[in-house]
């Protein structure tokens, strides 16, 4: 009786060892292709040293009115990235610009994590989440959706220390081979803003209530159409 | 009728009072360009303290068209005040010296003299208005230099490209104009009804701050009376400077928010100009200038 319950437990226990390892292998195998992904991603990246590009930028920010305008995009390696308004005053979202493709995968200080497949825009994408490795980096958490057979990466929602969290849209055209997109969306959490009419001098202006709070509700989204990429043909320091 | 307005703005020409508005208003505006130049930046700060938490802004906010766009906010409340002292003087102060009777027995009639007034004194009403644009506008742009418009209202901010700005500033001019004649109208009613120069300038000033704090007080019981006040319609001059969104909250280029806002404004402010010149009219018509 004693010698069939300790042959019963000594079987479980193996069962759990093996059990175990399996799991161990698993997650190793689906870390490894994640980052096998990652990694495709990072060389088509890695083959733009350098870009300008010319687009149409149009602010959705329920407290702001403002119309499309024309923005020059310079891009460097690593991860330097600034956007230009042609003339006039531009609105970006803060921090958000800097949490860039770039900024996130090139510094490699990351753990990359497969979290299953989703379809997004008729796509079945692959998605990733990178864990920082590094604490001096100002995301906390990124999700990736990209396409595995393309290596060409549609959305990504980061999270930051300071910033809040920022979701990145990106359609692809004629610059796909360089991991370029030819539209991109961010979208960004914003605060709510109110000025008194002390200072902004709007007495007995009848602002409905129901406007006010609809303002509230909406999140932001600047949206870039680019029109014209020059790669690789050299971005000089100056303009970061 | 011609020379009766020469000869009426001839008169306000060598007042000495006419020139102290003129001296307000550039002093008033010296002081804030200076002041906005010197420490604009921390203003600036101070009223995007809630957008900067959340976007980063680059360009030159404090240009020429925002500081001209603060200083309208300042001086069109003001300005009525200025013009009260030479539209509500020019019955009155006929009347105090005793010389209206001596204008009224030359050959032209009673209504073409208070027209002439008038003419004279919406002219000085203009001219300080131009001179108001001049510094505000002109000036604003050569010290400060011009960008887009970034207005920031107390629920939303408007950001008006620079191409898109000028025209607005000469749609608000105008409208201020008419705003600006309906004070010089009161003015001009209450210098008929009085014959000292003191009793019609105060009583002019008193009605625009009682008015306006009317206009200004958002309680349902003065809401009734407050779409008749021209008081209410003076300020909507800011209405140029709204924009219209699509239903992609896309700014739209060159457009107006409200601009049957702005027509019914300059209804209200014309058809107050005409009942008060027409009663200055039946006013003096009617005076006795014999005792």
């Amino acid at each position: 009786m004693n010698c069939s319950l300790n042959k019963k437990t000594s079987n479980l226990a193996a069962n759990k060892v093996i059990l175990f390892l399996l799991l161990c292998f698993i997650t190793n195998s689906v870390n490894a292709q994640a980052t096998l992904l990652i990694e495709k991603v990072s060389q088509k990246l890695a083959l733009v040293n350098d870009y300008t590009a010319t687009g149409i930028m149009k602010t959705d920010v329920a407290f702001i009115k403002a119309s499309l305008g024309k923005v020059k995009v310079y891009f460097k390696k690593p991860n330097q990235l600034k956007i230009k308004k042609e003339g006039g005053i531009s609105l970006l979202p803060k921090g958000g610009v800097s949490v860039s493709l770039n900024s996130l995968l090139n510094t490699k200080q990351f753990v990359a994590m497969e979290s299953g497949k989703q379809l997004f825009k008729g796509k079945e994408l692959q998605v990733i989440k990178l864990i920082p490795t590094d604490d001096a980096l100002d995301w906390v958490i990124s999700t990736l959706w990209i396409d595995p057979v393309t290596a060409l990466v549609y959305k990504t929602f980061t999270t930051t220390k300071e910033n809040g969290t920022y979701e990145v849209t990106m359609e692809y055209g004629a610059h796909a081979q360089y991991g370029l997109p030819s539209k991109i969306i961010f979208g960004f959490n914003t605060k709510d803003y109110k000025l008194p009419s002390g200072i902004t001098l709007e007495f007995g202006d009848d602002e409905p209530i129901s406007k006010a709070k609809a303002l509230k509700a909406k999140k932001g989204t600047i949206e870039i159409t680019y029109s014209n990429y020059s790669i690789n043909n050299g971005v000089s320091n100056t303009m970061f | 009728m011609w020379k009766l307005i020469s000869v009426e703005l001839y008169k306000i020409y060598k007042r000495p009072r006419t020139y102290i508005a003129f001296g307000a208003i550039a002093a008033l505006i010296v002081v804030i360009q200076l002041g906005l130049k010197i420490d604009g930046d921390a203003y600036a700060g101070f009223l995007m303290k809630d957008i900067n938490d959340t976007l980063s802004i680059e360009g030159k906010i404090l240009n020429g068209y925002l500081i001209c766009y603060i200083l309208l906010q300042l001086l069109l409340v003001h300005v009525p005040l200025l013009v009260a002292l030479i539209a509500a003087d020019m019955i009155s102060g006929e009347a105090n010296l005793g010389t209206l009777r001596l204008i009224f027995t030359t050959p032209y009639s009673r209504t073409q003299w208070v027209m002439a007034k008038f003419i004279a004194a919406s002219t000085y009403t203009i001219l300080l208005l131009i001179w108001l644009a001049f510094l505000a506008l002109f000036v604003s742009i050569w010290v400060f230099g011009t960008d887009d418009l970034f207005l920031m209202k107390s629920n939303y901010v408007v950001l008006i490209t620079e191409a898109d700005v000028m025209w607005r500033y000469v749609g608000a001019f105008v409208f201020a104009a008419f705003a600006l004649m309906t004070v010089t109208s009161l003015g001009f009613l209450m210098s008929s009804l009085a014959n000292n120069s003191i009793g019609p300038i105060v009583g002019t000033m008193s009605a625009i701050v009682f008015l306006t704090i009317l206009s200004t007080l958002n309680i349902p019981l003065f809401s009734l009376i407050k779409p008749y006040l021209f008081t209410t319609h003076m300020n909507n001059w800011k209405e140029f400077f709204d924009l219209q969104v699509n239903a992609d909250n896309e700014a739209i280029k060159g457009s107006i928010l409200n601009i049957a806002k702005i027509k019914n404004s300059l209804i209200v402010l014309t058809l107050h100009i005409i009942l008060f010149v027409s009663a200055s009219v039946i006013i003096v018509k009617k005076k006795d200038i014999l005792s």
